[in-house]
This record gives structure tokens, sequence and C-alpha cells, in this order.
């Protein structure tokens, strides 16, 4: 298929959802960015790939969302001296994802404009040497260096008055570690600027050389609070490479794991919210009945946070009528909880008062700089790849995205709110429904294959690039998590606000670091 | 305010028995919090410190701060700082980026100090393991007492862990006069 006129073929990819892929050269690589730009499609993610072992240099890859579906586009690059022209003009997104590309594999964003793009490196902090490249094929990724003097310069502020407060890595609560630049005038927040990589553990080198079933644990394993999304997506990704179908009933699953996932962290983000703002009896409730649902995850599913329950396939274990009668009973009793809490935050002006007008990211700001998934949603962006491109189950569920124009923390509860409720409707459809049948087929990997998932997770959109060598292993796997592209949303989203509201501002969005970091 | 005090007198208390020191067994929780006034002297403080865990462990360890767990009315409680600390509750493998971090939290930690390292990534490295970005198991770092394996373990078993680390302690008599930093102004 042709998109925007471009003279480029791209083949659709064999996944529920539609991703289509294509390798470009460097004008079309351009032409494409500025397109999907135009058309108003979004950056989803950007990486780098070392393909000298296949008889190429490197390669660079784009994933864009746009009204037709994913389209993954891939520049192949010169051995010797590898580098692309830089898309952040297009999608300030990119910025981050460039630099983790260049730490990562060595390949160099090329600025056509006035130069001046960021080249600070993102992922790489003293741990290892600027010339050691981990995703380069030469390297076995189990090399030790001495740690190296890190001095990451900041962005200085000026000015009469202003002052610096440094925050982190380690944090004050139980909470993951990144470090905070604030610049303050009195209370008030002049800039933030965000430096993470703390929790680089070099997930993408961990891939390189597993089987495909033996990736599918790692992926799990990417952000611990998605772990269903980043296994459906990496699922989704292993069958698409083999061309594989999963029985119906496997899907039915996915989607009610998938679905008790998002309330699992709806249920946990209401409550802290409701404590950030001094309010101990929304986070004694709430973590209440997220405890009542976790147990029944573990109770059905065999794991508390239902990890390794998807595998390639299928999955990994079927529930019988005892457990889907023990669910749905459970889905209407937390309904009507949380429809009673959601009365009590209504009510509740102190807490209103916290939440109303706090941390504002406006549609126009939230268009520009890319943010997406739930924070997108209460910004005025109607993005949700279960409404967008219903895949099965979806196709039979009618989901709309809960969306809300205010983009303040009140807007990000009153969506947790909203899809809370949508997600609950669901799983009870799902267990209404469930259709019978096996939950796991089998699937022979092709070698040198080429697969993609891409999966609407509850923070957003999680997306999934394989690659197989030419003995069905793992030669390339690129998680992408939609943190990377609200991070710095986030540092918008304080500007003009006190100090003291950062916490219930950065819990509004609840990024992930791991899933960043990698 | 009605409609708040009302929800709550409907839903009562939730609080289970606390485990039985790395073991299934419910104990009340008097009895724990009288064993930790005696080997401590006060309420156990805990810092939790992220060394690069996938974001799982810190789920489970929020947890236990729900009302089934209730751990403040074990006496134990969660600080800000390594310095109010007796216990670091230390989840991940550690990433060569917290490396440094994790060693001056420890620092800062007076003695005597406890370190109960969290989850399969806290015990071994886990299914990241040792690599250029990581260093692996909590112990490849700084001292641990206690570790507690699972992916993630469960509250529960959290909770059990931290309770055998401080077990294992001497009673606050003899471990306070050995120590010289036990005095205000330390660190
Ligand atoms: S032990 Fe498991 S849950 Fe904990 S950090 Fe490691 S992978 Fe995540």
């Amino acid at each position: 298929m042709e998109f925007f006129g471009l003279d480029c073929r791209f083949e659709r990819l064999d996944a529920p959802v539609p991703i289509f892929g294509a390798r470009v050269h460097a004008a079309q690589w351009s032409a494409l960015a500025l397109a999907v730009a135009e058309a108003k499609g979004r950056l989803v993610s950007l990486w780098g790939s070392d393909e000298r072992a296949a008889g190429d240099g490197f390669a660079v890859s784009a994933a864009y969302a746009t009204a037709d579906g994913l389209l993954w586009a891939k520049l192949g690059l010169d051995a010797a001296e590898p580098a692309y022209p830089d898309i952040s003009r297009f999608f300030p997104a990119a910025i981050r994802m460039q630099r983790a590309a260049r730490d990562l594999v060595g390949i160099e964003a090329e600025d056509e404009g006035e130069g001046g793009g960021d080249t600070r490196p993102w992922l790489r902090h003293g741990a290892w040497p600027a010339d050691y490249f981990p995703l380069r094929i030469g390297n076995t990724g189990q090399e030790r260096f001495e740690a190296q003097a890190d001095a990451y310069p900041f962005v200085p502020v000026e000015g009469d008055g202003v002052h610096e407060i440094a925050v982190g890595p380690v944090h004050a609560g139980t909470i993951e570690p990144g470090h905070f630049r604030f610049s303050v005038v009195g209370e008030k927040v002049l800039r933030l600027e965000e430096r993470l990589g703390y929790k680089h553990k070099g997930i993408e080198r961990r891939f390189m050389g597993m089987d495909v079933d033996e990736g599918a644990r790692l992926a799990g394993r990417v952000s611990g609070d998605s772990t269903v999304a980043y296994a459906w997506a990496y699922a989704m990704a292993a069958e698409s490479l083999a061309g594989a179908k999963v029985p119906e009933r496997a899907a039915w699953l996915r989607a009610l794991l998938l679905e008790r996932e998002r309330v699992a962290n709806h249920l946990g983000d209401l409550g802290a919210l409701g404590n950030d703002a001094a309010f101990g009896f929304a986070l004694a409730q709430f973590s209440r009945l997220r405890e009542d649902w976790l147990r029944l995850n573990h109770e059905c599913f065999g794991h508390r946070l239902m990890m390794d329950c998807v595998r390639p396939g299928g999955m990994a274990r079927d529930i019988d009528a005892e457990a889907c009668a023990k669910l749905r009973s459970q889905v209407t009793a937390i309904a009507d909880e949380v429809a009673e809490l959601k009365d009590i935050y209504d009510e509740h002006a102190g807490l209103q008062d916290r939440l109303v007008t706090t941390g504002r990211v406006t549609p126009e700001l939230a268009v520009r700089l890319g943010l997406t998934g739930l924070a997108g949603r209460a910004s005025g962006q109607t993005a949700d790849l279960r409404a967008d491109f219903p895949w099965p189950p979806y196709d039979g569920l009618a989901v709309t995205a809960c969306s809300h124009r205010n983009g303040d923390v009140a807007a990000r509860v009153a969506v947790r709110f909203g899809e809370c409720f949508a997600s609950l409707r669901m799983i009870d459809a799902l267990l209404a429904g469930l259709p019978g049948g096996a939950v796991h087929e089998p699937m022979l990997v092709t070698r040198d294959g080429v697969g993609a998932g891409w999966i609407e997770g509850w923070r957003g959109e999680v997306f999934v690039a394989l690659e197989t060598d030419a003995r069905g292993r793992i030669v390339r796997c690129h998680c992408h998590d939609p943190s990377w592209q609200n991070w710095p949303v986030l540092e918008h989203a304080i500007i003009g606000n006190i100090v003291p509201d950062f916490p219930l501002i950065n819990k509004s969005f609840n990024l992930s670091y791991s899933g960043q970091d990698l | 305010m009605w409609h708040i005090l009302k929800y709550v007198a409907r839903r009562g208390r939730v609080t289970e028995p606390a485990p039985e020191p790395l073991e299934g067994a419910r104990r009340p929780a008097h009895l724990i919090h009288h064993e930790i006034l005696a080997i401590l002297g006060r309420a156990l403080a805990i810092r939790h410190v992220d060394a690069g865990s996938c974001n799982g462990c810190e789920l489970e360890i929020n947890a236990l701060n729900n009302p089934y767990y209730n751990i403040e009315g074990l006496g134990i409680r969660f600080v800000a700082s390594p310095r109010h600390a007796d216990l670091l509750l230390v989840t991940g493998p550690v990433s060569r980026h917290m490396e440094v971090a994790l060693r001056r939290t420890y620092d800062a930690t007076p003695a005597p100090k406890l370190v109960v390292a969290v989850g399969d990534c806290g015990c071994n490295g886990g299914i990241f393991g040792e690599s250029y970005a990581s260093c692996g198991g909590v112990a490849n770092v700084i001292p641990v007492d206690v570790t507690v394996p699972g992916c993630p373990p469960p509250p529960a078993e959290l909770l059990a862990g931290i309770l055998a680390a401080v077990q294992a302690r001497p009673p606050s008599g003899e471990g306070m006069a050995a120590q010289e930093d036990f005095a205000p102004g330390f660190n």
C-alpha cells in the first residue's frame, strides 16, 4: 500500500491491528515525517538497530500512528558513518528517543536546520564510555567499565531571586528514581528539567539472542504496572512474525486481563491522588478495593499482577466457570463502590479545590507535544486504539474513548473514573460472552522474520517491534512506553504551579521510569 | 462529611493478623508491635530504595500500606530520609546508574542498620542479570541481611521478610550501647 502519495510500498503485517512496514530512503524518511505531521498523525516510537550481521549497515526506524493504522518506516544507514535526518522539528517527542538511539546504537540524528539540537546523552550516564554502544553486534553487553565522571549540563535559568531545587534520583516516597531540577521563584516553578535513565538496566541488549518464547517473560517486565499490555504487544509481535492466529478464547481472555490491569491501576491512582491532596480516606478505601482486586487476580490467574499469563500463541492458563462467576460478581461489587466514591470526590470541595486548574495541559499544547494515552485524553485528545482500530474482541464491545478538555489534574481524575466504569462494563461483557475452545496454539517462529504489536495499555499505547535472525532467535526487540511522549509534557504542566503541587501533578500523569529507561 | 462517615462505618475494619516471620502462620498485631519495641526500643522506620526495578515490586510495597496489612498498626512506617531509617528496603537489580546513589543512601543510614533485598531481582539480578548496565543483586553493592524472593513478592511475604530482619537483630539494649553514633548530631 502507498501512503501520503509517497513512492514506497508498505506491506501489511499479519497483525489484528493495521500495521504496515516499509524500507525507505533518506528523502522518503523526511517526507513521511512531514506528511504524517501535516495529517495530524503521531510519532509512536523511534529506535536504532545494528544490521551489519545481515550484511547491511545500521538502521533507524520510526513508527507513526495515522488514520489508517501504524506505519513503521525503516531507513538503512551507512556502516561507517551512520546518520539520519532529524525528525524532532516535526515531532518534539523525537528528541529524547534520538538521544537514546545514539547512546545505545551510535547513530546520529543530523539536524538540517539551524543546528543546536540537543546532543546531550540521555540513557548513558557515567556507567559506560561515550564510544561504547551496547546494541552493536561486536559487543556482548557483558562488558564492564569503571564509572566515568558524570557532569550533566542542566539548562540554567537566571534572574532575580531564581533558585534551583534538585530532587532525586532517590525520592522520598515509594516511587521510582529519577532526577528533577526545578528553577523557582518563591514557591512558583519557572522551569522543570527532568533527567531520567537511572533505571537503565540493559533490557534491549538482554533480548538479543533470546528465543521468542523466553522474550515474553522479559517483555512482561519492562514496566511491571503494564505487564499485561507489554505481554500482549509482545505476543502480537511474535504472532504477526510467525503468521499465527490465536484461538478466539485466548483473545477474549487477553482483553479481560488488559481491562483488569487498567482497573487495578486506576484504583491505585485514584487513591494515591486523593492522598496527595491530603484526603487520606481515599487512599484507605481505594487501596482496599485494589487489594480485593489483586487477590482475585491471584486466585483466578495465579499472579496478583497477572505476569506471564499472556504468552505467544495464546494464554498460559485458562479459567473455569467458578472463576468466571467470582470475577463477575466482583465487577458488580466494585462498580457500586467506585460509583459511591466518585460521588464523595465530586462533593468534596476541599479536594476539588486542589485538583481543578492544577497542572494544566491545554489541548493545543497536547497536540503540539504529542501527549498520548490517558493524559492525552484528559487534554482533549481522543486516540484510543481500542476505539480507533478495534481488534477482536474489542470489535464487539463498542468502545468509545473517555475524553475531557480541561487538561488539569481534575480532568485526569475524571478520565480515570470514566475508564474504570467502562472497563468494568467490558469485563462483564467479556465474561458473559466468553467463547469456548483452546487457549493456546503452538506456533512456529519464522527465521529472519519481522513482527510488531500495538496495544492500548492503561497508560497509553505500548508498541513492540520484533525481528528474528537466521536461526529464529531475537536479533532486535524494541519496546516502547507511552511515558516517552508524556514525560516532556510534564515539564510544561508544572510551569506556574507551586512546588508542593508537584507530587500531585506528577501522580496524575503517573508515568513509568522503568518503561522509558529500559 | 456525612457521606464519608457513612461509607467508613459500612465498610468497617478489614485489617488481618500479620504473618509469622518468613512463614505462613498469622500473628496478632499487638505481639509483633511488642516485639518491635523490645528489639528496637521504638517503631521501625523503613526507607525504600528503588535501585532499578521494573516497578512491580513497588506496587506490592505500596500495597503494604493498605488497610488489610495495616503496617502502621504494627509499629512500622515508611520514612522519607535514610537518616531516619532503621531498615532499607531495596528493590531491583541495582542498575549501574543507581549504584552510587544506593551506596550513598546506605552510608547516610545510621548504624545499626538493616537491609532487606526485595524480589528475585534484588536477590540475584533476576531476569535482568548482570551486564554493562546492571550490577545484579543488591548484595553486590551493599551488605544484605535478608532477601525476599518472588517476582514480585506479595505483601505478606514482604512483611514476613521485614519481621525476620528485625528479629535477627540483637535486642536494643546491647545493640544501642555499642553504637557510638546513636548520639544526637551523627552524620
Ligand atoms: S523481582 Fe520481578 S517484579 Fe520485582 S523488579 Fe524484578 S522483575 Fe520486577
